[in-house]
């Protein structure tokens, strides 16, 4: 056991997944020398050499799209994008090629590449630095999507994506880069919890709070204050968007009959319709009420100083699980 | 395949400034030079107001560094050591010319006419730069690398549909960009419309910790050979090659001559930006090279050394950019948060009746603290 920052775990993570499969390789823009804008690289191209943990030219398509091609020669490489808003350069190598070419292929190609992708906001940085794009991912057929919230998530599913053979989405909450946990790195991996499972990370009977990546804490923030009043929330961390684990969360809602989602993104259209929409055919009859979405507005991500009007908050929550009592 | 075989075919990229196709106009002990391509058509006069644009960048550089240290400012890209290129280029174009930046064109802003206060509510995180790209004729600041040379490109494009008219445009941006496609693909759609653009490079050698060897085996500049226009490497520390060479291609592009690329070679003296810590991937030993070819000095010794200027004059630029650092520091410090509804303003032209509905319930919701 060791307490470790997530930006920490994620290195350790890395560190094991260098060591233990030859074939893994790193590359993006400054994770050399520099160990990344978030040092999440840091002392890796040290150790593992420039073979290993390669600084790329600035291009993101040309990242990903040779990783493609390295990844079908065998290796298994982890890709970093500096930052949410600079991954669309890649966007039509990851949507058209690596999320199509197995099943293009009829199977007989694996394309087995991690994209890691520093999300969401709350930093007070400048534009471009602060969005929240999973949903157009999960929206793409042969891609997984994965989000971690903590530390100890973040040590073992950044290990179990580098070993999955399909293309993986990794969300890295960018916020909570420096929020510490305890992390067991002694445990193996592969009896490690599935990367594509939910978790409830709090238990509660009265309502189900559905979150993921940075937006994880805030809902457990929410739950401790309502169960001051109280009222006992359910936590559930739904890390992987796709494929989505429906049955931890439909068993949850069923129980609560409210479900209250929250994310960063906007709402319109966002990771949380598909939740919502699913419960609603699913669970309609345990149900008492709607269910709420918590999330940003349908406006660009605004300039920092408007940030925490934009973002999700506990107040926002709280008058969302409330309001699913008024029904 | 040996390990070492990944790796040699990235050769240094150039010789540097020894190279002897860099255009050179004032060295930087401050002797003149000329260049039978490039002449300088500057009065003394000229040259005087060029020192005094690039002391005042460079102090306003300076304030807007130590505001984001106290925490005025969320981050600073720093413009230290570019500051020849940036005022060389831009003092070249007209006032009907347009220009496209990256997040460093401090310089380029300050020449637009742009008061610094409004480039710094974009790093205090009021807005996404403060200023009317129509009036200035400076684009808004892009973060995202190389997406606006195309922009530039097709504003050029334009502009060539309009008779009579010989405006050109300026596009800016760095050799960690000239890797992205769209900055190759703006290479490509200017050369095949001989557009009016001047890509205006600046080769400050580091992206963030990517030095350009990484992005380039040749000098930049000869790049744009393979795409069919002309390229020239300038001094980017020096102001009068810059002003003279920009000059040029900006006639050249005028006269429908098409596109033209200029590789400013120069340094970026200070960290990529205040999150940056530049001791991590490169020595000292650099800056100090660099320092010996300081953008303002060889103007300063020139100036002195020549006799057109005297200590008066420079002891009065010194005391304006004071004054500028002062005024930029209390207008920074007491620029008022925005409205929170304001973020709902200009998503759209025509408006949208979901957003004004999203608008309406969160003044509601704030309404409902103010009730408590
Ligand atoms: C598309 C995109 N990818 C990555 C980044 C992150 N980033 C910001 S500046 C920078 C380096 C830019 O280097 P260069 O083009 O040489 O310009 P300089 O900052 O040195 O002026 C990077 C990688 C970005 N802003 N946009």
């Amino acid at each position: 056991m060791a307490t470790l920052a997530l930006a920490r775990a994620l290195n350790l993570g890395l560190r094991r997944a260098l060591e233990s499969d030859p074939r893994v390789v790193i590359m993006g823009e400054d994770v050399g020398k520099l160990g990344g804008v978030f040092r999440v690289t840091d002392g890796l191209q040290r150790d593992f050499g420039e073979d290993r943990v390669m600084d790329t030219p600035l291009a993101e398509s040309g990242i990903v799209g040779t990783a493609i091609g390295m990844a079908l020669r065998g290796l298994r490489p982890i890709c970093e994008i500096q930052f949410d808003g600079f991954v669309f350069p890649a966007y039509d190598q990851i949507v058209n090629q690596l999320a199509k070419l197995h099943y293009r292929s009829r199977g007989t190609l694996t394309v087995p590449l991690v994209i890691r992708i520093p999300f969401g906001g709350g930093i007070g940085a400048v534009e471009h630095h602060s969005e929240s794009p999973e949903a157009l991912f999960a929206h793409i057929p042969g891609l997984k999507v994965v989000a971690c919230g903590n530390a100890a998530d973040a040590y073992t599913m950044i290990q179990q994506a580098v070993a999955c053979d399909d293309p993986v989405i990794f969300f890295e909450p960018k916020r909570r880069y420096w929020e510490r946990a305890e992390v067991d790195t002694d445990a193996p991996l592969d009896q490690a919890f599935p990367l594509t499972a939910a978790r409830v990370v709090r238990e509660g009977r009265d309502v189900t709070l559905l979150a993921y990546g940075p937006s994880v804490k805030l809902a457990l923030d929410a739950a401790a204050a309502a169960a001051e009043e109280g009222r006992e929330i359910e936590v559930i961390d739904v890390r992987s968007l796709s494929p989505l684990d429906f049955h931890t969360i439909s068993s949850s809602v069923s129980r609560t009959g409210r479900c209250v989602v929250v994310h960063e993104a906007p709402v319109f259209l966002g990771f949380g319709a598909e939740l919502a929409a699913r419960i609603t055919e699913s669970c309609f009859y345990r149900l008492e009420a709607p269910v709420l979405r918590v999330g940003g507005f349908s406006i660009p991500y605004p300039p920092s100083r408007l940030e925490e009007h934009y973002l999700p908050d506990v107040d926002k929550i709280l008058d969302a699980v409330d309001r699913t009592f008024s029904y | 395949m040996t390990v070492d075989s990944l790796h040699h075919t990235v050769a240094p990229a150039d010789a540097g400034p020894a190279d002897p196709a860099l255009v050179q106009l004032l060295t930087p002990e401050g002797q003149r030079r000329e260049h039978p391509n490039f002449p300088l058509l500057l009065d003394d006069a000229a040259i005087r107001d060029l020192y005094r644009d690039l002391v005042l960048l460079r102090r306003f550089d300076t304030e807007a560094t130590a505001l984001q240290r106290q925490g005025e400012l969320g981050i600073w890209a720093q413009v230290l050591g570019q500051e020849a290129a940036q005022i060389g280029s831009a003092r070249a174009l007209r006032p009907t010319d347009m220009a496209f930046p990256t997040y460093r064109e401090h310089g380029v802003a300050w020449c637009r006419g742009v008061p610094p206060e409004k480039i710094l509510e974009l790093f205090r995180g009021i807005n996404f730069g403060g200023w009317n790209p129509l009036e200035f004729r400076l684009a808004p600041y892009t973060i995202v690398i190389g997406a606006h040379t195309l922009h530039a490109v097709g504003y050029a494009m334009a502009l060539q549909r309009e008779p009579h008219n010989d405006d050109a445009v300026i596009v800016y941006f760095g050799d960690g960009a000239a890797s992205e496609g769209d900055v190759n693909e703006a290479f490509v759609f200017a050369a095949s419309y001989n557009a009016p653009v001047v890509f205006f490079l600046q080769n400050n050698q580091w992206a963030i910790s990517v030095p350009e060897s990484r992005q380039s085996r040749i000098p930049l500049y000869q790049r744009a050979k393979g795409f069919g226009f002309p390229g020239v490497r300038v001094d980017g520390n020096d102001v009068l090659a810059c002003l003279a060479v920009t000059d040029a291609a900006l006639q050249h592009v005028r006269s429908g001559q098409g596109p033209f690329l200029i590789e400013a070679f120069t340094y970026r003296m200070g960290a990529h930006t205040t999150s940056d810590d530049p001791t991590r991937y490169r020595l000292a030993d650099e800056l100090e090279k660099w320092k010996l070819r300081d953008p303002i000095e060889r103007v300063k010794a020139y100036l002195s050394r020549s006799g057109l200027a005297d200590a008066e004059f420079f002891a009065s630029v010194d005391v304006e950019a004071e004054a500028l650092a002062d005024r930029i520091r209390s207008a920074c410090v007491s620029m008022p948060d925005p409205d929170p509804l304001a973020m709902f303003d200009h998503v759209y032209a025509d408006g949208s009746p979901m957003l004004d509905a999203e608008r309406r319930s969160y003044a509601e919701y704030l309404a409902s603290f103010g009730e408590a």
